[in-house]
C-alpha cells in the first residue's frame, strides 16, 4: 500500500486561504489576495490530478482517519476522510471546474470592493463542499452540508446593500435548513438503529442482512431526500434556487450550477444502497425528479432575466439526475452531473460574460445581435447550449440519452417517467435556443434601449454596488482574457466530455459506468447491452424533439417575431401562471411563513416570551417584594409589639423543648 | 411547712404579670418598672431553690443579680432621661423611629 | 403559721404587682413596686435568707425605686393617654404569656413531690456564711462588679448631662 495520501490537505488549503483573505485580505494589495485564493485552490486540483494518476495502484475505499471526535458510550464517530471511484470524480470535478471559476472570478469581480471578501468566501465554500465530498461517515458529511449552506448565504448576500440580495441569502439559507431538518432525522435514525454514522459501518450491516427492506430503511431514505431537495433544489424546496441569482455571477456558476446543488445528488449516490431496499423511496425519488425537471423547464420557458433562466434550468437538470438515482442508474446520475457542470458553468459563466459586455445589463429583451461583437463568448456559449439540448456529439447527449434509456426500461413507471423527461428535453430545447435567439441573434435592442435607459442601466448595474460616474455610452466588448480563458477551457469540455460514457450500444465502453460499478452497483438493471436498438431509437427521439425545439424558436423568434406577443396575449391565463412561477412563493408565503410569522410573534414572542418568562422573572421579584413587605412590618420599631412576640417566641420554645419535638404537632 | 412549688408559682404569676404590663403599658417609665418586677420574681425562685437544695450559690446569685440591676436601673432611667429630652415624649408607641 | 404568713406576704405582693398593671399615673405604680419589694423581703426571710432580705429593701425598695421616683418627678410624668396600641402586643403577647404562665405551673406542679417543702429555720444563711463564699471563691466577680457600678455610674452621668 501506498504512503499516506494526505487527503486532508484538499480541504484544509482552501481553508486556509479562507482565513488569510477573510483576516487580513481587506488590508492585502489586490495581487496578493488574488494569488492566496487562486494558490488555495490550485494545491488542491494538483493533489487531485496527481492522486488520479496513483488511482489504478490504491486499494479503495482509502480511509485516512485524522482523530477521534467523538466517543461516548456506544457512539463513535472519527474526523475520517475516504477515498474511492465516486469521491474521485467528484474531487476532479469540485476543484477543477472551482480552480476555472476563480479564474474567472479574478476578471469578473475586478472592479468590486468586496474582492477579498469574495474570495475568503469562496475558498470557504471550497473547504466545506471538499470536506462533503471526502468524508468517511454521514456526521462529516452533514458539517460539509451544513457549510456549504453556509457559504452559499453569504455569497448570495454578498451585495448585502441591496435588499432584494439580502432577503434572497436568508431565504436560501431557511430552505435548506428545512431540508437539513430531514438530513437530521436521518442520522438520528441511523444511530438509533445502527449505532454508527460511518459508511462502512452502515453499509455493512445492511450488506449482511439482506431480508432489510423497507420499513426502517425507507423512513431514513426519505428523510434523506428530503434533505437532497433541500440542497438540489427539488420540489418542494426549489424555491430558493431562482432568488440566489442575486448573487454574483461565478457563485452562480459554481454553487448554484457545478457544485453545492450537485451534492444531494452526490448523497444520494452515495448512500443508495439504503434506497436500494426501499422501492417506495426510490420511486419518489424518481417522481419527484421527474416532476421537478418538466416544472422548471416551464417556468423557463417565459423569463426574461438571463441568469433565471439558466436557474430554472439547473433545477430541470438536476431534476433529470434525481430521475436517474430513482431509477436505480446512479452512475448515469453522476454522469450528467459531470457533464452538467461542464455546460452549465460554461452557461453561467458566458451570460456573466454577457452581462460584463453590456455593463450590467441582465434583461434578455434588451439584447441581442451580440453575435458579432462578442464572438468568442458567442460560440462558447453555443457549445453549452448544444450540450444540453442533448445533441451530439456534445456532452450532454450521451448523458442525458443514458438517464431516458435507463428510466424507459425501468417497468411501467419508468415509462411514464421517460415520457416526462423526453417532452422536458423538448422544452429545454426551446429555453435554451430563445436565450440563445434573443442574446446573440437578431438586431440589437441594446442601443435604443440604452439611449433611453442608459444612465439607469449603468448607473445602477443590478450586478455590482459599484456606482460608475459619468462614463459614456458603454461600448459592448469583449471579456478579458482571463475571463474567457476558463470559458474556452469549459467548451472543450462540454463538448468532448461526453466521450468517458459512450455506451456499448454506440460503440463506446462506457468508462464511467464501469469505473463507479465497484461504488454503484448496476442497480436494478445491467447498464445498457440489453437492446442496443431501443437505446438507439431513443436517442433519435430525443435529438428529434431538441430541434423541434430549434425550429419552434426559430419560427417564434425570427421568422414570425410579433407570435410570442399574440400567443401571450390569447393564452393569458396560463402565460400569468407560467410567469408567476405558478405562485408558489406566495402559496408558500400564505400557507408557511405568515402563519410562522404570526406564531412567532403573538404566541412565542408576546405570550410565552413577555408573558411567561418575563412574568416568571416579573413574579419572582414580585414575590420577593411582596414577601419584603410583610416582613417589613415585623420590624416597626416599637417596643411592645416585640415584646409580644418575645413572649410567644419563649412559651414556644419551652414547651417544645419541655415536650420533646415529637409530642408537638 | 409550705411546699416549695407555692414559692415557684408564685414565682410565676409575678413574672408573667411583669409581662402582661410590659405589653400593656405605655409609659416607658412604667415599663422599665415592670422588667424589675420580672427580675424580682427570678429571685424569689432562685431563693426559694436555694432554700430547697441547701446550696448558698442561689443567694449569691440573687446578689449579683441585684447589683446588675440596679446599675441597669441607673443607667436605663438616664437614656430615659436622655429621650425625653430629644423626643419630648414618654409614649412608647411614638418612640417608634430607629434612627434619630 | 408559715403557710399563712406566706400567704399573706404572697397575696400582698400579687396585689401589688397587679396594682402596678392597673395604675394610669406612673408614680402610683412606682409605689406599688415599693410594696411588692418590701412584701418579697419578708419572703426572703421566710425562705431563710436575712442578707438578701436587707438587701432587698435597702438596695431595691431604697435605692432603686427612688431613683425611679425622682425621674417620674424630674420628668413630670404624667397620666397615661390611650393611645393606639400595637396590634402584636396584644395579639401575641397575651397568648404567649399565658402559654407561659401556664407551662410553669404545670411544671412546677407535676414536680411537686420531688420538691418537697421550706421548713421555717432548716436552713438559714447568715451574713459570715455568704460573705465567705464571696469573699474567697467569687472575689473577682465580686470587684468585677464594683468596676460594673463604676461604670454605670459614669455612663448614668454622661447619659444624663445636659448639652452645652
Amino acid at each position: 500500500m501506498t504512503g499516506s495520501l494526505h487527503l486532508w490537505l484538499i480541504p484544509l488549503v482552501p481553508f486556509a486561504g479562507f482565513l488569510v483573505n477573510g483576516l487580513i485580505g481587506r488590508k492585502l494589495p489586490k495581487a496578493f489576495a488574488t494569488a492566496i485564493a487562486l494558490i488555495a485552490t490550485l494545491i488542491p486540483f494538483l493533489h487531485v490530478a496527481r492522486i488520479w494518476f496513483q488511482f489504478p495502484s490504491l486499494t479503495v475505499p482509502y480511509v485516512e482517519n485524522l482523530g477521534t471526535w467523538i466517543w461516548t458510550g456506544s457512539f463513535h464517530a472519527d474526523f475520517a476522510l475516504q477515498l474511492d471511484q465516486l469521491t474521485m470524480i467528484m474531487l476532479l470535478v469540485v476543484t477543477g471546474v472551482g480552480f476555472l471559476i476563480h479564474i474567472y472570478s479574478v476578471g469578473y469581480m475586478a472592479h468590486e470592493e468586496g474582492y477579498w471578501r469574495f474570495f475568503a468566501y469562496l475558498n470557504l465554500f471550497m473547504f466545506f463542499m471538499l470536506t462533503l465530498v471526502l468524508s468517511e461517515n454521514f456526521l462529516l458529511m452533514f458539517v460539509g452540508w451544513e457549510g456549504v449552506g453556509l457559504a452559499s448565504y453569504l455569497l448570495i448576500g454578498f451585495y448585502f446593500l441591496r435588499d432584494s440580495a439580502a432577503k434572497a441569502g436568508i431565504k436560501a439559507f431557511v430552505v435548506n435548513r428545512i431540508g437539513d431538518f430531514g438530513f437530521l432525522i436521518a442520522l438520528f435514525l441511523l444511530i438509533a438503529h445502527f449505532g454508527t454514522l460511518s459508511y462502512s459501518g452502515v453499509f455493512s450491516q445492511i450488506a449482511q442482512h439482506p431480508e432489510w427492506q423497507g420499513g426502517v430503511l425507507t423512513a431514513i431514505a426519505l428523510f434523506l431526500l428530503l434533505g437532497a431537495t433541500g440542497k438540489s433544489a427539488q420540489i418542494p424546496l426549489y424555491v430558493w434556487l431562482p432568488d440566489a441569482m442575486e448573487g454574483p455571477t461565478p457563485v452562480s456558476a459554481l454553487i448554484h450550477a457545478a457544485t453545492m446543488v450537485t451534492a444531494g445528488v452526490y448523497m444520494v449516490s452515495r448512500t443508495h444502497i439504503i434506497f436500494d431496499r426501499s422501492p417506495f423511496a426510490l420511486s419518489m425519488v424518481a417522481i419527484i425528479g421527474a416532476a421537478t425537471c418538466f416544472f422548471a423547464a416551464t417556468m423557463g420557458l417565459v423569463q426574461t432575466d438571463i441568469k433565471r433562466v439558466l436557474a430554472y434550468s439547473t433545477v430541470s437538470q438536476l431534476g433529470y439526475m434525481f430521475l436517474a438515482c430513482g431509477v436505480a442508474a446512479y452512475s448515469s446520475a453522476i454522469f450528467h452531473l459531470v457533464t452538467h457542470a461542464f455546460f452549465k458553468a460554461l452557461l453561467f459563466l458566458a451570460a456573466g460574460s454577457v452581462i460584463h459586455a453590456l455593463g450590467g445589463q441582465q434583461d434578455m429583451r434588451v439584447m441581442g445581435g451580440l453575435r458579432k461583437k462578442i464572438p468568442i463568448t458567442f460560440w462558447t456559449m453555443t457549445a453549452a447550449v448544444f450540450a444540453i439540448c442533448g445533441f451530439p456529439p456534445f456532452a450532454g447527449f450521451f448523458s442525458k440519452d443514458d438517464i431516458l434509456y435507463q428510466a424507459f426500461i425501468s417497468g411501467s413507471l419508468g415509462k411514464v417517467l421517460w415520457f416526462v423527461g423526453w417532452v422536458t428535453a423538448g422544452l429545454t430545447s426551446v429555453y435554451m435556443f430563445r436565450l440563445w435567439y434573443l442574446t446573440f441573434l437578431g438586431e440589437s435592442r441594446a442601443e435604443s434601449h440604452e439611449l433611453a435607459e442608459h444612465g439607469a442601466a449603468v448607473h445602477a448595474r443590478p450586478d455590482s454596488k459599484q456606482v460608475i460616474e459619468g462614463e459614456h455610452p458603454h461600448s459592448v466588448h469583449e471579456s478579458p482574457w482571463v475571463m474567457l480563458g476558463p470559458l474556452v477551457v469549459l467548451a472543450i469540455l462540454a463538448t468532448i466530455g461526453g466521450f468517458i460514457g459512450v455506451p456499448a450500444a454506440m460503440g463506446g465502453h462506457d468508462e464511467i459506468g464501469h469505473f463507479l460499478d465497484p461504488v454503484l452497483g448496476s442497480g436494478a438493471h445491467a447498464p445498457g447491452g440489453e437492446s442496443p436498438g431501443l437505446e438507439l431509437g431513443l436517442s433519435a427521439s430525443a435529438v428529434l424533439i431538441g430541434l423541434l425545439g430549434l425550429l419552434v424558436v426559430h419560427i417564434l423568434y425570427k421568422v414570425k417575431p410579433e407570435l410570442p406577443g399574440k400567443l401571450a396575449t390569447q393564452f393569458r391565463a396560463l402565460y400569468a401562471l407560467l410567469l408567476n412561477k405558478y405562485w408558489v412563493d406566495q402559496i408558500y408565503g400564505a400557507l408557511i411563513v405568515t402563519p410562522l410569522l404570526l406564531i412567532s410573534r403573538h404566541l412565542l414572542k408576546g405570550l410565552i416570551d413577555r408573558g411567561v418568562i418575563d412574568g416568571a422573572g416579573f413574579a419572582a421579584g414580585a414575590t420577593a417584594q411582596g414577601f419584603g413587605a410583610i416582613v417589613q412590618r415585623l420590624q416597626s420599631g416599637n417596643i411592645r409589639s416585640y415584646a409580644g412576640w418575645l413572649a410567644l417566641g419563649a412559651a414556644v420554645l419551652l414547651i417544645v423543648s419541655y415536650f420533646g419535638f415529637t409530642a408537638h404537632f | 411547712m409550705v411546699p416549695t412549688s407555692y414559692y415557684l408559682i408564685l414565682s410565676a404569676i409575678l413574672f408573667t404579670i411583669g409581662v402582661a404590663a410590659f405589653l400593656i403599658k405605655r409609659n416607658i417609665i412604667t415599663v422599665f418598672m415592670s422588667i424589675e418586677l420580672m427580675l424580682n420574681a427570678v429571685n424569689l425562685s432562685f431563693v426559694a431553690f436555694a432554700h430547697q437544695w441547701h446550696q448558698v450559690s442561689g443567694q449569691i446569685f440573687v446578689f449579683f443579680v441585684m447589683v446588675v440591676a440596679a446599675a441597669e436601673a441607673a443607667v436605663g432611667l438616664a437614656i430615659i432621661i436622655a429621650i425625653f429630652r430629644t423626643r419630648n415624649t414618654l409614649n412608647v408607641d411614638e418612640i417608634d423611629l430607629m434612627k434619630l | 403559721m408559715h403557710l399563712v404568713l406566706f400567704f399573706i406576704f404572697g397575696g400582698l405582693c400579687v396585689a401589688g404587682a397587679l396594682n402596678l398593671l392597673l395604675q394610669r399615673h406612673p408614680i402610683n405604680s412606682a409605689l406599688s413596686l415599693i410594696v411588692v419589694m418590701s412584701s418579697l423581703a419578708v419572703l426572703y426571710l421566710l425562705l431563710g435568707a436575712e442578707f438578701l432580705a436587707a438587701a432587698q429593701v435597702i438596695v431595691y425598695s431604697g435605692a432603686i425605686m427612688v431613683l425611679f421616683t425622682f425621674v417620674i418627678m424630674l420628668l413630670n410624668a404624667g397620666r397615661e393617654e390611650r393611645t393606639h396600641g400595637s396590634k402584636a402586643a396584644y395579639l401575641v403577647g397575651f397568648p404567649g404569656a399565658a402559654a407561659l404562665l401556664a407551662l410553669l405551673v404545670y411544671v412546677f406542679l407535676s414536680y411537686r413531690e420531688q420538691l418537697g417543702g421550706v421548713v421555717l429555720g432548716e436552713y438559714l444563711v447568715t451574713t459570715s456564711d455568704l460573705s465567705r463564699v464571696l469573699f474567697h471563691e467569687l472575689l473577682l466577680p465580686f470587684e468585677v462588679t464594683s468596676v460594673l457600678i463604676l461604670v454605670a455610674i459614669l455612663g448614668a452621668v454622661a447619659l444624663a448631662r445636659k448639652e452645652q
